[in-house]
Order: structure tokens, then C-alpha cells, then sequence
């Protein structure tokens, strides 16, 4: 296995991309584009991480053991994300239940009177 | 090539296979980084779901001069130690050692820097607790304790960081790497390029939730 060198000149390349997507970030952010001001930061944040592990931290010239390897973390952060989701996103679906009641602090008590089967919380 | 030779361990057939484990491990390593941040990561996304407006004006007190200043600082440092890892490999020792210095300087920029704002984040008492700024969303609180726990952990990453690169340029300036035998550089540059990643994150979802 030789060792790949990534050229200075892309090194280069590589930073000013980096400062350049910062300003664009920077930038975006100061417009009120409604949701597309999280969606865009989230993408470029990804885009510049993408950066560094590819480019400055070799990852695209090594073997796909090593992706695996650096792949792993972020994986398993999304399962974490996606459980941990799939919980509070869904509280309010679950019948008898006020919706995101989780946000007022009334877990598990409902607040408010509801259909269903479940007895109501007597009215103020 | 004697003194190259002796730096392969006895587990290993040859120096590309301990440089691959040596990758391998530090990767490992890496991921558990990922988790421990990602935890908080976490508790940032279910609260910022819960209460978007006291995050967005929470937000607004950030000091985005600095952020911004800060961010610039860390990717030029990665940048630098990039640079680094390149001389390595080249066998360019006097750049090795001055990239790696230039890189320990801007991680101690970024600390002189964060350090200056969270001297106003103080004054402007946005230390979550009794006594918190007045004015504020009661969860905005849960936003200043995500970003002083979030910042203050990236923060002892940076100041272990400038510890491992130190150990570094004192191994740089001593003649221990060539083109041959340059993974302690290698695997601390891994270590410095995470820390950036962290920050790259912590940019937007502290400093530019709400600035328009």
C-alpha cells in the first residue's frame, strides 16, 4: 500500500472552499429565508465536513476499511438521533394524548379535554 | 534505513500495515468522539425542536464576530496541519516543525478569542441560573447551558490538542519522523482535523440560528 499525497496546491484549494463556504453561511444567514435558513446551514456544515474528512483527513484515498471505520461514529450517532426522534416526534400521535405534550411539561398528564376512551381531566 | 526500521513494532509485518492499523484505531477512537459529542448533539435537537423561538432568541446574544472569527482561525489551523502531515511525508522537517508551531499558534488564537467572549457572555450574565440575564424565554436558559457545555468541552479539546501537537514539534524538532515513519503526525493530525469538524457544527447552531 504506498502512501497517497495529497497535493498542496488541492490543500489549498480545499481551505479556500472552506472560508468561501463559511461567508456563504454567514451570509445566508442573515437573509430571512424561513425553514431554508436551517436547511441551509445544516447542508453547508455537512458540506465542510465532508471537506475535511475527504481531503485533509485522506479518507478518499484510503482503502474501504478505513471508510468503514471513519463512517461508523456518524452512523451510530444517526441511530441515536433517529430513536431518540421517533420518540418525541410521535408523542402527540399517540392517541388520548394532547399534542407534543411533552413541550408544556404535563408529561404524561393530559391537559386538555380529549376524545377517546381515555377519561377526561376535569374542565376549569 | 536502520533507524526507520526500528520503529515498526513487533506485531507488524511491515510499516504500511501499522500505519493502516494505526489509522484504524485512531478512527475508532474517533467514533467514540462522535458519540460523546453526539450526545449533546442530541439534547440540541430535541430542544431546539421543543422551543425554536427561545433558541432563536437565545441565539441573538451569541457574540457572531467571534464565532465567525473563530471559525476562520480553526479551518486555517486545519489547513496548517495539513500542511504538516504533507511535509511529513515529503521529509521537509524544518516545514514540518514551523507548520506544526503555526498550527499550535492559531489553537491558541482560538483560545484567546473564546476566551475574550466568554468574558462578555459573562458580563452580559448569560451564565444559565438565578441569576440569568431578565428578558429572556425561561428555556433560552437550556440554550445557554447547551452552548457553555457544548463550547467548554470543544474548548478542552482544543487546549488537549496544543498538548498533543506540542509533544509533536518536540518529536519534529528532534529528527524522530521521515518519509517513512511520520504516523504520530499522521494520527494527531486526525485528532486536530475532528476538533475542527466539531466547531464547523457549533458554528451554525449556536451563532446563526436568528440573525436577521
Amino acid at each position: 500500500m504506498k502512501t497517497h499525497t495529497v497535493s498542496k496546491q488541492l490543500l489549498l484549494g480545499i481551505w479556500l472552499a472552506l472560508l468561501a463556504l463559511l461567508t456563504l453561511t454567514y451570509g445566508l444567514a442573515q437573509l430571512d429565508l424561513g425553514h431554508f435558513n436551517a436547511a441551509a446551514a445544516f447542508t453547508i456544515a455537512l458540506i465542510k465536513m465532508l471537506l475535511v474528512i475527504l481531503f485533509f483527513m485522506h479518507v478518499k484515498y484510503k482503502p474501504p476499511l478505513t471508510w468503514i471505520f471513519a463512517a461508523a461514529g456518524f452512523i451510530w450517532f444517526l441511530i441515536m438521533v433517529d430513536l431518540t426522534l421517533s420518540d418525541y416526534l410521535s408523542r402527540g400521535a399517540v392517541p388520548g394524548y394532547p399534542d407534543k405534550s411533552w413541550e408544556h411539561g404535563a408529561w404524561p398528564a393530559p391537559t386538555k379535554e380529549l376524545p377517546g376512551p381515555t377519561p377526561a381531566s376535569p374542565t376549569r | 534505513m536502520a533507524n526507520g526500521i526500528s520503529a515498526v513494532a513487533e506485531q507488524f509485518d511491515d510499516m504500511p500495515q501499522q500505519q493502516e492499523a494505526a489509522t484504524l484505531g485512531m478512527w475508532t477512537f474517533l467514533a467514540t468522539e462522535v458519540l460523546f459529542f453526539g450526545g449533546m448533539f442530541m439534547s440540541y435537537i430535541a430542544y431546539r425542536y421543543a422551543y425554536p423561538v427561545a433558541f432563536a432568541e437565545a441565539s441573538k446574544h451569541t457574540i457572531v464576530l467571534y464565532g465567525t472569527i473563530n471559525t476562520a482561525i480553526l479551518l486555517t489551523s486545519s489547513l496548517t496541519m495539513a500542511l504538516a502531515v504533507h511535509a511529513a511525508q515529503e521529509g521537509r522537517n524544518r516545514a514540518l516543525l514551523t507548520f506544526l508551531l503555526v498550527t499550535i499558534f492559531f489553537a491558541c488564537c482560538f483560545l484567546v478569542v473564546k476566551g475574550l467572549e466568554y468574558h462578555e457572555d459573562l458580563d452580559e450574565r448569560l451564565w444559565p441560573g438565578k441569576h440569568f440575564k431578565p428578558g429572556l424565554p425561561v428555556q433560552a436558559q437550556i440554550f445557554w447551558f447547551l452552548y457553555w457545555a457544548m463550547t467548554g468541552l470543544h474548548a478542552l479539546h482544543v487546549t488537549i490538542g496544543v498538548g498533543v501537537l506540542s509533544v509533536i514539534a518536540w518529536m519534529a524538532a528532534h529528527r524522530k519522523f521521515s518519509p517513512y515513519y511520520y504516523n504520530p503526525v499522521d494520527i494527531s493530525g486526525l485528532y486536530w482535523h475532528f476538533v475542527d469538524i466539531v466547531w464547523i457544527w457549533l458554528y451554525p447552531l449556536l451563532y446563526l440560528i436568528h440573525r436577521y
